[in-house]
């Protein structure tokens, strides 16, 4: 794999793809399934945020690989959360909270006078814990956005960006028949749908998942998780999750946080059969409490 | 060899790759054994020398099919059925992974046999030996391809008749031997081989239990019955009674 333009700030990441001719061409990382390079979609340096007087995150470096999924893991209160809100500026509409450092997305500063923090929210989209639809019909929660955003001229365009949102979200087959209705009378896995359509429908580069499956029972996970799994060939997606197995399904790159440091980043395969530090062996072994 | 799909597709593509490596690694086995026999048969050292270079590629898959089911266990958390399949995939890389070190070992015993132009008689029996081991390893595959646990029953009873033969040609082999002193070291030669073919249905064998295990999550057991103790002693059956 060519990593020259790529600097990474942590280990190398790549994307699993356990065919029989990636693992006999004898390297023993897991190869990237396409032939490109990896590049760097988002990067943090040397990222302090603080809480008031409380510190909450210390000094991360972070790369974060375009179309891939990166998993953010660690226990409660580690820090991940607060992470995941940096990317896309979230931390801005917390009273008392400060973020320094270096945060930036295809190179350029997020904090950069010049960039619109609102556009940087239609970039970065945001998949919440709890399915958090409008209370509108599925339509015009999908719709939303791009109306905000003035991304159709007329009503055909809409219907084709809403239509697209919902098929990538797998969702269009179950909800064709009565997008007028409201989108709170789906079932909690249709929701969740629902809110990845609402995020795609404004063509973000970047998807950040906050425990998107916590409120799911594991059939709905799994459709879920195999969203991910299609999505990611499109965008790029950050996922934070307590639930570390499932960071090992559906994620390419893992990091682990611990009491606001990251300990270890690494290619998932490379976490989860032989990790470098022992916080982490000791986490996802479940060797410590 | 599974039944029905996985939600999330690239569960279903890794399980897959996974049993075409073991697929590919056993056609890879039956082979080598194959072209052992005939280069035994035709007396070919170029054949033998191949065979051993070949070895190569087996261990190369049996390494492939640790690294996929380390990963498999490690970020699928496999149940049940995925579960069997993914240890089933290890034990039976490394059965074949023997078979195939043992055909090699045919081979290379191969080379001084002919080079010494050592022709003894009982060795006509090592064909015949090594194509009934050949038709069980072939027909395991085949209930491992289509998740039958009769077959595999069916084939784990065939190395009775394998354990039959060696017996036989152990007896004949000693009796050439004790006729001419001269042909003790040939005679050893084709007695190291017999026995590797005994092992390589030993393993075999082994393969059946797993694919039983695999499709019906219960251990194969049976008892076999064997004739006499030297019998038993020969096939490393220590328990029965006389």
């Amino acid at each position: 794999m060519n990593m020259e333009n790529y600097r990474p700030a942590t280990a190398t990441s790549a994307p699993t793809g356990m065919t029989i001719d990636t693992v006999l061409t004898g390297e023993k990382t897991i190869k990237m399934e396409s032939a490109e390079e990896t590049t760097v979609k988002m990067s943090t340096r040397n990222l302090d945020v603080f809480y008031g007087d409380k510190q909450a995150l210390f000094g991360i470096d972070l790369d974060v690989p375009e179309r891939a999924v990166t998993a953010l893991i660690g226990p409660s209160g580690c820090g991940k959360s607060t992470f995941l809100r940096c990317l896309n500026r979230m931390n801005d509409t917390i009273d008392g909270c400060r973020v320094d450092g270096d945060i930036r997305i295809d190179q350029s500063d997020i904090y950069d006078r010049a960039l619109d923090v609102v556009e940087l929210r239609a970039r970065i989209g945001m998949v919440f814990q709890k399915p958090n639809p409008f209370p509108k019909s599925i339509y015009d929660n999908v719709a939303y956005g791009p109306r905000i955003h003035g991304l159709a001229e007329d009503k055909d365009a809409l219907d084709e960006i809403v239509h697209n949102a919902l098929e990538k979200a797998g969702l269009l087959k179950e909800v064709a028949d009565r997008l007028d209705s409201p989108g709170t009378g789906l079932s909690g896995g249709q929701q969740q749908r629902l809110c990845i359509a609402r995020a795609i429908a404004v063509s973000p580069e970047v998807i950040l998942m906050d425990e998107p499956c916590s409120a799911l029972d594991p059939i709905a996970t799994a459709h879920i998780e195999e969203l991910i799994d299609e999505l990611r060939e499109n965008f790029t997606i950050v996922i934070v999750t307590h639930n570390m197995q499932q960071a090992a399904r559906v994620s390419q790159q893992t990091a682990f946080f611990h009491l606001g440091i990251l300990v270890e980043c690494n290619s998932t395969s490379e976490i989860f059969t032989s990790p470098s530090d022992e916080r982490t062996q000791g986490y996802i072994t479940g060797r410590y409490g | 060899m599974t039944t029905g799909h996985h939600i999330v597709k690239s569960y279903d593509d890794e399980l897959k790759a996974l049993n075409n490596t073991i697929i590919e690694m056993a056609n890879l086995t039956e082979t080598q054994f194959e072209s052992a026999i005939q280069a035994l048969a035709n007396q070919d050292t170029a054949l033998a020398y191949k065979i051993i270079e070949d070895d190569d590629r087996i261990d190369d898959l049996d390494h492939a099919v640790d690294e996929m089911t380390m990963g498999l266990l490690a970020l699928r958390q496999p149940m049940a059925m995925d579960l069997r399949n993914v240890v089933a995939a290890i034990k039976i890389s490394s059965d074949l992974e023997r078979i195939a070190d043992y055909a090699t070992n045919m081979a290379r015993r191969t080379v001084p046999l002919v080079e010494e132009a050592t022709v003894v008689r009982p060795i006509h029996a090592i064909p015949r030996m090594g194509q009934a081991v050949i038709e069980m390893l072939r027909n395991v595959v085949d209930a491992y391809i289509e998740g039958d646990a009769d077959k595999a029953v069916a084939v784990w009873r065939a190395d009775k008749e394998v354990d039959e033969m060696y017996v036989s040609l152990f007896r004949e082999l000693l009796t050439y031997m004790m006729e001419d002193a001269r042909r003790i070291t040939p005679c050893t030669h084709v007695l190291f081989i017999a026995k590797n073919i005994e092992r390589m249905g030993d393993h075999v064998t082994n393969v059946c239990e797993t694919v039983y295990y695999l499709v019906t999550g219960e251990p194969l057991r049976e008892d076999r019955p064997r004739k006499t103790r030297t019998d038993r002693l020969l096939t490393n059956d220590l328990e029965t009674e006389d």
